[in-house]
């Protein structure tokens, strides 16, 4: 209907016009998509497969990169380790910390816009390099971290950042404590299931825990899910904050991926090694990604309880 | 519910979210005011959050920044930097958000996917080639590197403004398009001014993300003089140089003072953005 109505109006040469007028308006993304997106993204894969240090050609050295990497590289599968350890950590528990304060908040109260604008501030500053100096203080041994500690009455003098059992941990409390937006995201998510599910599950005897389990749960499971993964997908690339605050140390015990991944590429200028390393990243991220359009049919409705308002679901509810 | 029980649900509920943002904003609470104790002071009173001598001068001393260039450069750089950069950046996602939504070229499909999965795409593969074209344009150790690709626009600031467009009724476009108003014309006076909030809430992101880039600035910024706020402020707070922490926590403080100000005057925007599009820190 609506091609055959806007055929109908099109005038003789419309469709020149509309690739002209595209062209013309998608010309400066297209322009840097080519240049500084596209071409270096098959440039990288050509270079993984090559020796180059900037300073001679490249040379074809076929798959020995990913071999030297798998084989012979310690530091490379450290860094894997410690960049799985970080990202399971934090991002789990990143989120159900956003969950929690998210349900506390959703309450019908006038400070309730207030608190979220002081819990979402860290998540403005969190990637900022004043935060990882503060950071890195708050957690050295004479540091606020364990002041606080003192004052609960836990005596405690070591230092976080260069302790190896506690370096990591320094790192993913900071992912932590940037919860922001996935709690302003389930914030609205939870505003949007009906009132009469829980009326109706206390009806039924239903205590807080089951009512939990049994309905915000489930509701939310399409968001959360969404937002494990990309959440989990800016985790792998960790950088900055692993640099400023522990750079890698102590032991290599906090070398995230992209920490090693730069050293390899921009300290030691080994840069076919290092985009052999970035295209490894991209293989895992991509397995994280693909898992989400997989699982596409799950969450695939909250889309159209956001547009649609949700009346549609109350009704079948209801019947 | 009775009456009282609800009251002390109430405090219940006022107590631990002010207990927990407490905590939260603690450690920027204490380096605000440690930015005013005698440095030598800093790590050693940390118990006590007031200075007990209000000491301004760390600023002056900080400011004096090192090697002779001070952080009115590294300010006067940054802000050069992310204004380019964030104005390039929503004219050319606004462009290119119009042309997916409403006109309809040849290829507009397979692009609007190849920008789609721009999104999925780690910046790590694309730093090295990336080194390497600055490298031969000559680029290295100037703005062009961290301002240029941002003038492209950002897929994720396109797909916001896009999903905004499709909110504005599509009779709009046709009826100025019968009243003789050219394409150009109607994405300039009628489009722009009715997504202003979506370009806003792009250009506070952008701000936010540019200000903060240290990637970049570590990677294509030798000279001093060419330094950013944030990569000063990394060699400014490096363990084997500092010495002088009143000083350091005070360019800490100044460099977050832009992003916080913003941040208040523009906070409905973001809260209520992110709630709605489900964006990613």
């Amino acid at each position: 209907m609506k091609e055959l109505s806007s055929g109908r109006r099109r005038k003789p040469g419309k469709g020149k016009y509309d690739n002209l007028v595209g062209y013309l308006f998608v010309g400066p993304w297209l322009v840097c998509f080519l240049a500084f997106t596209a071409i270096p993204f098959l440039a990288s894969f050509v270079l993984s497969f090559t020796e180059y240090n900037m300073l001679s050609n490249p040379t074809f050295i076929g798959l020995a990169n990913y071999v030297k990497l798998f084989t012979q590289d310690k530091l490379f599968l450290t860094s894997l380790g410690v960049t799985f350890r970080f990202v399971f950590l934090s991002i789990p528990l990143r989120l159900v910390f956003a969950l929690l304060v998210a349900m506390i908040l959703n309450r019908d109260s006038k400070a309730v816009p207030f608190y979220r604008v002081v819990y979402y501030l860290p998540s403005i500053l969190g990637g900022s390099v004043a935060v990882s100096v503060m950071w890195k203080y708050c957690f050295s041994k004479t540091g606020v971290f364990n002041t606080f500690l003192q004052s609960l009455g836990i005596p405690c003098d070591i230092s976080w950042i260069s302790n190896k059992d506690t370096a990591l941990w320094s790192i993913v409390l900071l992912f932590i404590w940037q919860f922001g937006s996935p709690m302003l995201i389930f914030l609205s998510g939870l505003k949007q299931i009906p009132t009469s599910y829980y009326e109706a599950a206390v009806v039924d005897g239903a205590g807080p825990v089951k009512k939990f389990f049994k309905i915000t749960l489930p509701l939310l499971s399409p968001i959360i899910f969404f937002n494990l993964v990309m959440q989990m997908i800016g985790g792998f690339m960790v950088f900055s904050q692993a640099m400023i605050i522990t750079d890698g140390g102590p032991m290599n015990k906090t070398l995230v991926y992209a920490l090693y991944l730069y050293r390899q590429s921009f300290a030691y200028y080994k840069m076919g090694y290092g985009c052999a390393m970035a295209w490894i990243l991209l293989v895992i991220i991509g397995f994280f990604t693909a898992l989400v359009f997989k699982s596409s049919s799950a969450w695939v409705f909250y889309e159209n309880e956001l547009f649609g308002g949700g009346n549609k679901k109350k009704r079948r509810g209801r019947k | 519910m009775t009456r009282t029980k609800k009251a002390i649900h109430t405090v219940l509920f006022h107590v631990i979210v002010c207990a927990i943002g407490i905590v939260m904003i603690y450690p920027l609470i204490w380096m605000f005011f440690s930015s005013f104790k005698e440095s030598s002071l800093v790590l050693s009173t940390v118990e006590q959050l007031f200075p007990s001598t209000w000491r301004f001068d760390n600023y002056v001393k900080g400011w004096s920044g090192f090697g002779g260039t001070t952080f009115t450069v590294f300010f006067k750089n940054s802000i050069v930097v992310t204004s380019l950069s964030v104005v390039g950046n929503v004219i050319a996602s606004a462009m290119a958000a119009y042309a997916f939504s409403r006109v309809r070229f040849r290829g507009r499909g397979i692009l609007f996917l190849f920008m789609m999965v721009t999104m999925m795409v780690p910046s790590q593969v694309l730093v090295v080639p990336q080194y390497i074209i600055f490298n031969k344009l000559n680029w290295v150790d100037t703005f062009l590197p961290l301002v240029i690709p941002e003038w492209g626009g950002r897929a994720f600031f396109i797909f916001l403004i896009m999903q905004f467009i499709a909110g504005i009724p599509k009779e709009l476009d046709e009826a100025a398009e019968i009243d003789g108003c050219g394409r150009i014309r109607l994405f300039l006076n009628i489009m722009l001014p009715l997504i202003k909030p979506a370009l806003a809430t792009s250009a506070i992101f952008a701000f936010y993300w540019k200000w903060d880039d240290f990637m970049g600035s570590l990677l294509y910024l030798n000279a001093p003089e060419n330094y950013t706020v944030s990569i000063a402020l990394k060699l400014f707070c490096d363990p084997t140089s500092v010495s002088d922490y009143g000083a350091m926590f005070a360019m800490c403080v100044l460099s977050l003072l832009p992003v916080i100000v913003l941040f208040l005057f523009t906070q409905k925007y973001i809260v209520e953005g992110i709630s709605m599009s489900g964006l990613k820190s």
